[in-house]
């Protein structure tokens, strides 16, 4: 009998740590699962691939991923980011982290790095909801959901992801749910290629804290809801891909444009301001006498 | 091991504390700053701004203090060693990371040029009354370094200490300026770079097979050794209760184990006292001051001395951890403590639990604003001294 | 005959269904089996119609279950539904 072959996104894991925390029927392990998968196809280098994550659902991707790997606090996923890559610019830095912590919390730090077209990798994993703290409504809540917060329905207008950070400055946005593995796998090992600041939003059901409130069904009935009403528009304007509660979902590759990230910026004006003058080194060399 | 001579600006300088502080900062070794601008400590980071790109480094300044406070640790653990710069309200934002370095033990400076608060209070004129908060701002049980220079001088020399410090002890250390001290401009002499003592990144030697990140070598240190990203190591670093592994681990147990370490690390250092003395034998009165006050205090002292007085002078240089059992030592001895600062009653409390009664504490507060008048601390040396 | 198979890990598995639901070929269903968390995982009862695709595998949240394909000579020797991917 043939040997049955290890799965092959074991490597990318923290095994001892399953099972994981996440609630059946959730689909933030199955985009842990597609970003495992793009590691292996994109052949990226792991050794120098760092991971940061806030806090929340989504912000416990970092411990479970087998790489260099950081829980931050709330919010400053992206701030952390920064830091580490412009100290270590030889790192491929990705922020994994959840919609309230990225949108809310750290709504100002996303919109500032995509402004300076940090070269870091945004995925954000967006369950409409505060899932983690017990559903509190997000700042990408649609309208007339039933939250904790918002007992009798929310009022509050929501955050449209791809357009507010397209129009900060982002080079690379994409949408998926969570139904879209392939194109999820896809779009993650494109932006481990692009240089600047990209950002993949992934839908993802919340059958627990989103879904049971609504009386929406499990998470499966939330997958057969992607699956039916998403509609993948390529390169449609990002003004017209906000979510309603029953609404389609538009889906897809909405920008993927060139400008240059900030560290080739920095670089630049030194050059021309400072001449030979200039020391092109990153701040992590300094260190490296004392290891 | 010797400083990096990139970074040394040596010869005799004219320079404001807050220059001779970012100079400090170079000469340690810190290649990287994020701040966000706010009076009276901007000028740090502005002339690290325009030092950095001709010795090799990064600053980029932040949207808020928040982003600043994280940024920079994010490039601690990328390898670099970095800093940043803030005043009262920016330090306020700071407490979240300052606690965040505390648990992750993430070695970085935090330099505060106080001014007077709260809240937006006096933007360009000092005080002292961040020391508790640079204590305990941020949320939990953990130990901080808390440095406080009293002259541009001692900005430089002392936050080259705070760096060796927080690499020594894996923490977030504290220079707490205030704005007099920040904007006065005095001789300050950079000595070259071999000259210099620089702590080196207490980096471990193991394989990453046999590394945890927050094991400690069972070689009486309570500080763990530390790996880079990008080094291969595949370690995990979170803010929660976490195990030697660096894995969440939310059980009582493991809390009581890591908090009393962190805490355990700093207070029971043996070399965390510095502080100046003077005429301490004998004296029937003690003045213990720090920063600027220190040197408003040295005229009080040398007045009230004048007076035939047996005044002694005790000058924090580190603030925290507290030198408790120098001031437990000391008040058998004497009659009383003057603690005068720019606050209206912070450091006089440590002062006072550890005379545990066995001395008077008189406090000489002041709101902030300016500094106190000499008289007024001669007035309390004179009082004490009935 | 099949192309392919799936390994399961059964104790890793939370039951969410969506293995079952997006099997191009239907080769899956939840069992009435319980594991020690009380869910019940996926087994193949169609294993004939497995094409070894994946698209399971990149479903499961918990990495429970990946398919694989299965050369000409190792299919008529195919792991039986039951398998399980016990590391």
């Amino acid at each position: 009998m043939s040997t049955i072959p290890i799965n092959p996104v074991l490597p990318f894991l923290r095994t001892d740590r399953m099972p994981t925390i996440w609630c059946p029927g959730c689909g933030i392990g199955t985009t842990v699962n597609c970003f495992a998968r793009a590691l292996l196809d994109s052949g990226v280098d792991l050794k120098h691939l760092a991971i940061v994550s806030g806090i929340g659902c989504t912000g416990r991707v970092a411990g479970y991923v087998k790489l260099d790997s950081f829980h931050t606090t709330h919010g400053r996923a992206i701030p952390f980011a920064t830091g580490l890559k412009l100290a270590n610019p030889k790192l491929n830095v990705v922020v994994y982290s959840g919609d309230g912590d990225l949108s809310a919390i750290g709504g100002n730090h996303l919109i500032h790095a995509a402004r300076r077209n940090i070269d870091i990798k945004v995925i954000c994993v967006n369950n409409l909801i505060y899932a983690m703290t017990g559903g509190q409504t997000a700042p990408t809540t649609p309208g007339h959901v039933i939250t904790s917060t918002h007992p009798y329905g929310t009022f509050d207008p929501n955050f449209n992801l791809p357009h507010l950070v397209e129009a900060a400055g982002a080079v690379y946005v994409a949408r998926w749910t969570t139904f879209h593995v392939r194109q999820i796998a896809r779009s993650m090992a494109e932006v481990f290629k692009k240089p600047g600041f990209c950002f993949i939003e992934i839908l993802s059901p919340c059958p627990t804290l989103y879904q049971r409130r609504n009386k929406m069904g499990d998470g499966l009935d939330t997958m057969k809801f992607y699956k039916e009403h998403s509609k993948i528009k390529n390169g449609v304007s990002t003004s017209e891909v906000g979510l309603t509660r029953n609404g389609d979902i538009i889906v897809g590759k909405f920008v993927d444009r060139d400008r240059s990230d900030y560290l080739t910026m920095a670089h630049d004006q030194f050059v021309e301001a400072l001449g030979d003058r200039y020391v092109d080194e990153c701040a992590a060399e300094c260190c490296e006498e004392g290891i | 091991m010797h400083a990096d001579p990139a970074g040394v600006l040596t010869g005799t300088h004219f320079l404001d504390g807050d220059h001779a502080c970012c100079e400090g900062c170079l000469a340690a070794g810190a290649r990287f700053a994020s701040g966000y601008p706010i009076t009276p400590s901007t000028e740090v980071v502005e002339r690290f701004a325009s030092r950095i790109p001709t010795v090799g480094g990064t600053f980029i300044q932040m949207e808020d203090e928040l982003a600043a406070s994280i940024c920079l640790q994010g490039a601690v653990w990328g390898g670099a060693k970095a800093f940043t710069v803030t005043s009262g309200p920016g330090f306020s934002l700071m407490m979240e990371h300052i606690g965040y370095a505390a648990m992750t033990e993430t070695p970085c400076v935090f330099v505060n040029v106080q001014r007077g608060g709260p809240s937006t209070g006096l933007p360009t004129l000092p005080a002292q009354a961040d020391m508790m908060q640079a204590r305990w701002g941020s949320h939990g049980d953990y130990g901080i370094i808390a440095i406080c220079p009293n002259s541009p001088q001692e900005c430089f020399d002392l936050t080259i200490k705070a760096f060796n410090l927080s690499e020594q002890y894996r923490v977030p250390v504290m220079v707490m300026m205030d704005e007099v001290v920040g904007h006065m401009t005095e001789k300050v002499v950079i000595p070259s770079a071999d000259q210099l003592d620089v702590t080196p990144r207490k980096h471990t030697h193991k394989s990453p097979a046999d590394y945890l990140p927050y094991q400690c070598n069972g070689d009486g240190s309570l500080v763990p050794e530390m790996a880079h990203a990008g080094e291969g190591y595949k370690f995990h670093i979170t803010g929660l209760t976490h195990d030697e592994r660096g894995y969440p681990n939310m059980t009582v147990k493991v809390q009581d184990q890591l908090v009393r370490r962190l805490c355990a690390k700093i207070e029971n250092a043996k070399d965390l006292v510095a502080y100046e003395a003077e005429n301490l034998e004998g004296a029937d009165v003690v003045v213990v001051s720090y920063g600027i006050t220190s040197r408003v205090a040295q005229r009080a002292i040398d007045q009230a001395r004048a007076q035939g007085l047996k005044v002694g002078k005790l000058r924090l240089i580190i603030a925290w951890p507290f030198p408790e059992k120098v001031i437990r030592e000391l008040a058998p001895k004497v009659k009383a403590f003057v603690v005068p600062e720019l606050n209206l009653g912070q450091m006089v409390r440590e002062v006072e639990r550890a005379a545990r009664g066995a001395a008077k504490t008189i406090h000489v507060g002041h709101a902030g604003g300016g500094v106190h008048q000499p008289e007024a601390i001669v007035k309390a040396i004179v009082e004490a001294n009935q | 005959m099949a192309k392919g198979s799936v390994s399961i890990h059964v104790e890793r598995c939370k039951a969410c269904g969506f293995c079952v639901e997006f099997c191009p070929t239907k080769v899956l269903a939840l069992s009435s089996a319980f594991n020690s968390k009380g869910y019940h995982p996926p087994q193949m009862v169609a294993p004939e119609k497995c094409s070894g695709c994946d698209l399971c595998g990149m479903y499961c949240p918990d990495f429970a279950i990946f398919g694989y394909r299965l050369n000409a000579a190792d299919s008529a020797n195919a792991p039986d539904k039951e398998a399980t991917d016990a590391r």
